[in-house]
């Protein structure tokens, strides 16, 4: 079975260390727990901890005034190998974290935990540090959903973007009203300045090709309600899936690639419909003035300012601000992942990654949730192969597809055993090796069950051709069959 | 004192009654505003995040004109609830409306008195003509498409997808006829389902069927999330609607007929569910029984909206959160250089060397010896032969 080990440092500060310690400093435990996939199987993970004291680099760095900055001088000082985590315990009255934090997670892969008495309510802060940091029992079960029976899991656990190889992202400007708005935006530095470093982040996790396109004369399909008390048109919550449909027939794809497509609309609303505003499920304006859907991408409502003056000229000139509109297309695309800071709990203080778009620690939780989903994918695409191909026995299996079968095994087998040993980016590597080779196998254009005859349908075509000329021959071959012996018995007859 | 206890008590009951029906308007009124939310959650409870549709006609010549009919209406349809175009998947052998028989060329008309022309200008047919096989129909299902077919070509859905599936045609008992020169059969339909079911390649799906005995065609579906619908029984013929006698043929089969017009008073937000398809051409209009399968089906048929499967009601959320980006970066440097590729001045290429292909000799076929069974047979045959003849005719062959 699958096994998820995350290697874990755990540093105590001075004045930290618990008083009820087992063994002295430093030493090292395994805590293990078990996910339930389905009756069937299941997923145990496995925190290797090992405990020790803080050396004087690290003593210097956390002697810092505020948590980011211990964060950032300890940062050359740790182990950062994908899926392993540092924790540095601090004592209980420190002022490194504010008054009412118990964790602070930085940009990294380390957090500085407060102290607490005892080492088994320790143990519980750190297990609850690490399933934020790396896995939780809802994300792998979410990665694995089609395996899991469908009553345990609500609907909306389905909404993340399934591992693939690669992902295209399109952004679009939607301009109804070109005769009163010329709209310009820097696209092109804006993708440079703010998108490629998230990509480039994200590289590791899939490749991303982003392409940005205008379009004129796209309206949205629901007409928005005027509202007298804020003298603005609002758009409400369950209007807006209908919003989508007749702008999608527009965006068009790439026709080459077959990768998921997300795309990211802003639009700017016409003269007569500005300003608009999205109204929540409350009745309140929402803040980013935009929504997403799950598996398709973000639209962002961008209300230009009416001019100062009634009479200025038409069309009016609009610079969109684009870091503006990145910040909410940037938050997207991580809800999109399935990267929400949301669920954390309240004691904790998480850092802001800045423009990176993401932290260390969230990409980890992306590779653990796509490289479990890959292996299942794996499993389950190689069993349906192996069953098609017990059921029609004269199937012809070319040699690529047979070689492709088994590096895909091997790979998983791979991927299967780095997770085991912690290793989590050749985990994912080899798991993506696996997808690739598996998915050929069976997508193989050769294997159409429709080519090969079964046997029923075999007999169903020669017989009536072949019965009306066989009878005749079978009755003489009965005749001959006759003669023969009865000149073989004449002889004998004779004397 | 006699009469002041009737009139107390009295008073109270009358007390009573009010304090009962504000109760009951208290708990109507709690009721009415929780019927939004309720529309909410069931809203959200299909699971799906996209839709896609595979309409195929499965017909060829002037004659089945109701066929393609049948097929761009419902294309229409799907179209106008908001499934897009790159999400349709379209198989139409496309012979009617530049058929010379037309007498209304480049339309195809679904009404008598020529009302609506189905055949406007923005249909996208993906597989026409010869394209329409059984093969390629099983390939679009299946997903095992040689890697140069292009992405309007393709059912790109992943196991969040609703699909829905409609076939028309002739059809027989178990199986459907594809262009008049083969045929698909139900077990290899099933199959098929089955293979998109192992990849995981639907969420649900819903397969509608209007030929004669259709119903043998869903009999032996075994995935799971299938919900069938038939024009007619087994044994029973489906009829078409209604000839038009200025074109000469009939312009569309019954039941897509009356499951049209159901769908006319669809609308993206409508609520209506599967229970109402199932109603529509009882048998009175259709002659033939239309019939229905759900016992695959995971969730309730009433719980089921049309536009789950004909419309795209997309799931959305507000975004709530934001990024804090720091403005003022300059150009960014990628951690990874890109290096440049040379790239040389795109100039243009010679893509076929017609004239070589033109004067290209034919092929020459690797001539295979004949196979044991044909040499065996004609051995026997021959045998045979001059066995009951007599060998003597032997000196005259050779």
């Amino acid at each position: 079975q699958v096994q998820l080990v995350v290697p874990m440092a755990v540093v105590f500060g001075p004045g930290s260390v618990p008083r009820d310690l087992p063994r002295p400093l430093p030493f090292r435990d395994v805590q293990e727990m078990e996910i339930s996939v389905n009756l069937r199987s299941s997923v145990t993970s496995r925190y290797e901890m090992r405990y020790r004291s803080t050396t004087g680099q690290e003593e210097a760095a956390l002697a810092a005034a505020t948590a980011r900055e211990a964060d950032a001088a300890l940062y050359p000082l740790q182990d950062t190998t994908l899926g392993s985590l540092t924790m540095y315990v601090v004592p209980e009255t420190s002022s490194l974290l504010p008054q009412g934090i118990n964790v602070y997670v930085g940009k990294h892969r380390s957090a500085l935990v407060r102290a607490v008495g005892s080492l088994a309510a320790l143990q519980a802060r750190l297990r609850e540090v690490a399933q934020v940091m790396s896995f939780t029992a809802g994300s792998i079960a979410a990665a694995l959903s089609d395996r899991v029976p469908d009553g345990r899991l609500s609907p909306d656990a389905r909404r993340n973007l399934k591992s693939s190889l690669g992902y295209e992202i399109t952004f679009s400007l939607l301009n109804p009203d070109p005769k009163s708005h010329t709209v310009d935006w820097d696209i092109e530095g804006a993708v440079n300045r703010y998108v490629k470093p998230v990509l480039d982040k994200l590289s590791l996790v899939a490749n991303f090709s982003v392409d940005s396109q205008i379009l004129y004369y796209a309206v949205l399909g629901v007409t928005p309600r005027y509202d007298k008390e804020s003298s603005s048109f609002l758009l409400s919550a369950h209007s807006l899936p209908h919003v989508i449909n007749p702008v999608e027939a527009r965006l068009g794809s790439s026709a080459a690639s077959l990768y998921p497509v997300l795309n990211f609309l802003l639009y700017v609303p016409e003269r007569s419909h500005s300003p608009l505003y999205i109204q929540d499920k409350d009745g309140a304006p929402v803040s980013t003035n935009a929504f997403h859907s799950p598996r398709w991408g973000g639209i962002m409502v961008y209300n230009v300012e009416a001019p100062a003056s009634p009479q200025a000229s038409l069309p009016l000139h609009v610079d969109v601000d684009v870091a503006r509109v990145m910040e909410v297309f940037l938050a997207q695309l991580r809800l999109l992942f399935g990267l929400s800071r949301e669920e954390v709990p309240p004691e904790f203080l998480l850092e802001c990654p800045g423009n990176e778009g993401l932290a260390d620690w969230e990409l980890d939780h992306l590779l653990w949730a796509h490289t479990v989903e890959n292996i299942a994918t794996v499993s389950t695409t190689l069993t349906s192969l192996a069953q098609l191909l017990d059921k029609i026995g004269n199937i012809v299996i070319k040699d690529d597809v047979a070689s492709e079968v088994y590096r895909a095994v091997a790979s998983v087998q791979s991927a299967v055993t780095k997770l085991s040993l912690g290793h989590l980016h050749a985990a994912f590597q080899a798991s993506k090796e696996a997808v690739t080779s598996s998915e050929r196998a069976f997508f193989d254009p050769s294997l159409l069950h429709l080519l090969y005859f079964p046997d029923d349908q075999k007999f169903a075509i020669y017989i009536p051709l072949f019965l009306p000329m066989a009878v005749p021959i079978l009755l003489s071959l009965a005749k001959i069959v006759r003669e023969t012996r009865l000149r073989k018995k004449e002889p004998t007859k004779m004397d | 004192m006699a009469a002041a206890v009737p009139g107390a008590s009295g008073a109270r009951a009358t007390a009573a009654l009010l304090l009962l029906l504000l109760l009951l308007l208290g708990c109507c009124g709690a009721a009415l505003a929780g019927s939004p939310q309720d529309q909410a959650e069931q809203f959200f409870r299909s699971g799906h995040t996209n839709n896609w549709a595979v309409l195929v006609c499965t017909s060829r010549f002037w004659f089945n004109y109701r066929h393609v009919a049948n097929t761009l209406s419902v294309y229409r349809s799907v179209k106008r609830l908001g499934i897009p175009d790159s999400h349709i998947v379209l198989m139409l052998a496309d012979d009617m409306a530049c058929n010379p028989r037309n007498p209304k060329p480049a339309t195809v008309f679904s009404h008598k008195n020529m009302e609506l022309n189905v055949y406007g200008d923005d249909v996208e047919v993906d597989y026409r003509s010869y394209e329409v096989t059984v093969e390629n129909f099983l390939r679009v299902l299946t997903g095992r498409i040689p890697p140069s077919t292009p992405r309007s070509k393709r059912l790109l859905s992943d196991d969040r997808s609703n699909i829905l599936i409609y076939m028309t045609g002739h059809g027989g008992n178990g199986f459907l006829k594809f262009q008049d020169s083969e045929e698909i059969t139900n077990v290899e339909l099933a199959d098929a389902f089955e293979q998109m079911w192992q990849k995981r390649r639907y969420n649900e799906l819903l397969f509608i069927i209007d030929t004669c005995q259709g119903a043998s065609m869903y009999e032996r579906f075994y995935s799971p999330n299938i919900m069938a619908l038939a024009s007619s029984q087994v044994g029973e013929d489906s009829l078409s609607h209604q000839p038009d006698l200025g074109i000469g043929v009939h312009l569309m089969d019954r039941y897509t007929f009356y499951v049209l017009e159901f769908l006319e008073e669809i609308h993206p937000a409508s609520q209506t569910n599967m229970n109402d398809l199932f109603q529509v051409c009882p048998k009175s209009l259709c002659v033939s029984t239309p019939g229905h399968r759900t016992d695959l089906f995971q969730r309730d048929p009433q719980k089921v909206l049309i536009t789950d499967f004909f419309g795209s009601v997309r799931k959305v959320e507000i975004t709530t959160e934001t990024l804090s980006l720091e403005r003022d970066v300059a150009g960014f440097e990628s951690k990874f250089p890109e290096e440049e590729l040379a790239t040389e001045p795109l100039k243009y290429a010679e893509q076929l060397p017609v004239a070589q292909i033109i004067h290209q000799k034919p092929k020459q076929k690797d001539w295979h010896p004949p196979g044991g069974f044909i040499l065996g047979l004609w051995a026997l045959i021959i045998m045979v032969f001059f066995k009951t003849y007599g060998i003597k005719h032997m000196k005259h062959v050779f």
